[in-house]
């Protein structure tokens, strides 16, 4: 899995961490007050996102994979 | 209410005071904050005196905004409603359909104005500002384009997957402001329970 992720086709990817970190820090602070809070609830939110995109990646992997 | 649970009062008849746990928020004039905030992220907050908010809404969405814009080549903003027809600007929805994307960026505010700005020099024949750096593309049949190529097509075709994550940085980036100019109007969003609190229990012996 790992240097499937370096390959070529797969570089693309790299493009989401940015916008990852945006929404996580805007989301975040939409729901606290305080910085601590939003640093927390932010760490939160991106690993939620990542847990559920790696969730849909793996399913939609093993079906073209299966295909 | 168990103590984990944030207490928000807001004056009566007022939604400019808010207090969360024991932050008191003063929003001062909600509907100026917004304003501000959609013309410039973060701006709503540093009128409200909440520094560093702001500074967070504003590096966060104009720094998702910029690199979006800079994926794109510079155009993903303003090729905004799509190329002329036939060589005559067509003003109907159909342009704006066609690049309905900039529905959304807009919501950034003035980062985004220089597209509607040069969309209605292009249409009255007025040269183009800044050496036509924010102008929309050019038709295939336009006297500007002796080419003959139709400049949005062009750019696609030289950009290719830069052009759509372009776009998409820059369309998440103008959503994000609407959460930001929402914050500034109401204040944090805390989803409260929607069921009463359960009264204390009345002692049966009285």
């Amino acid at each position: 899995m790992l240097p499937l992720l370096f390959a070529d086709s797969f570089q693309r990817f790299w493009y989401l961490f940015p916008l990852l970190v945006a929404i996580s820090f805007v989301y975040a602070a939409t729901r606290e007050e305080l910085m601590r809070p939003i640093l927390h609830k932010a760490g939160a939110v991106a690993l939620w996102i990542l847990g559920f995109m790696a969730i849909i990646f793996a399913i939609l992997f093993g079906v073209s994979w299966l295909i | 209410m168990s103590h984990s649970d944030p207490d928000i009062f807001m004056t009566h008849g007022d939604r400019d005071e808010m207090k969360l746990d024991e932050i008191e928020i003063d929003l001062k004039n909600p509907l100026v904050a917004a304003v501000l905030g959609w013309l410039c992220p973060g701006a709503g907050h540093l009128y409200q005196r909440r520094y560093a908010k702001g500074i967070l809404f504003m590096v966060c969405i104009l720094a998702t905004f910029f690199y979006g814009l800079s994926l794109g080549g510079g155009h993903v903003v303003y090729a905004s409603f799509g190329a002329e027809k036939h060589g005559t600007a067509a003003k109907s929805w159909k342009r704006f359909l066609s690049r309905w994307h900039y529905g959304c960026q807009v919501c950034v505010g003035v980062p985004a104005f220089p597209a509607l700005v040069e969309r209605f020099r292009m249409d009255e024949g007025k040269d183009p500002l800044l050496g036509g750096w924010m102008t929309p593309p050019y038709g295939p049949e336009s006297p500007e384009n002796p080419g003959g190529h139709d400049q949005l097509s062009d750019w696609h075709s030289e950009l290719h997957f830069f052009f759509e994550i372009g776009t998409l940085y820059t369309v998440v980036a103008g959503l994000l402001n609407v959460l930001a100019i929402y914050d500034a109007f109401g204040g944090p969003f805390i989803p409260t329970s929607a069921e009463p609190e359960t009264p204390p229990p009345e002692d049966e012996e009285s």
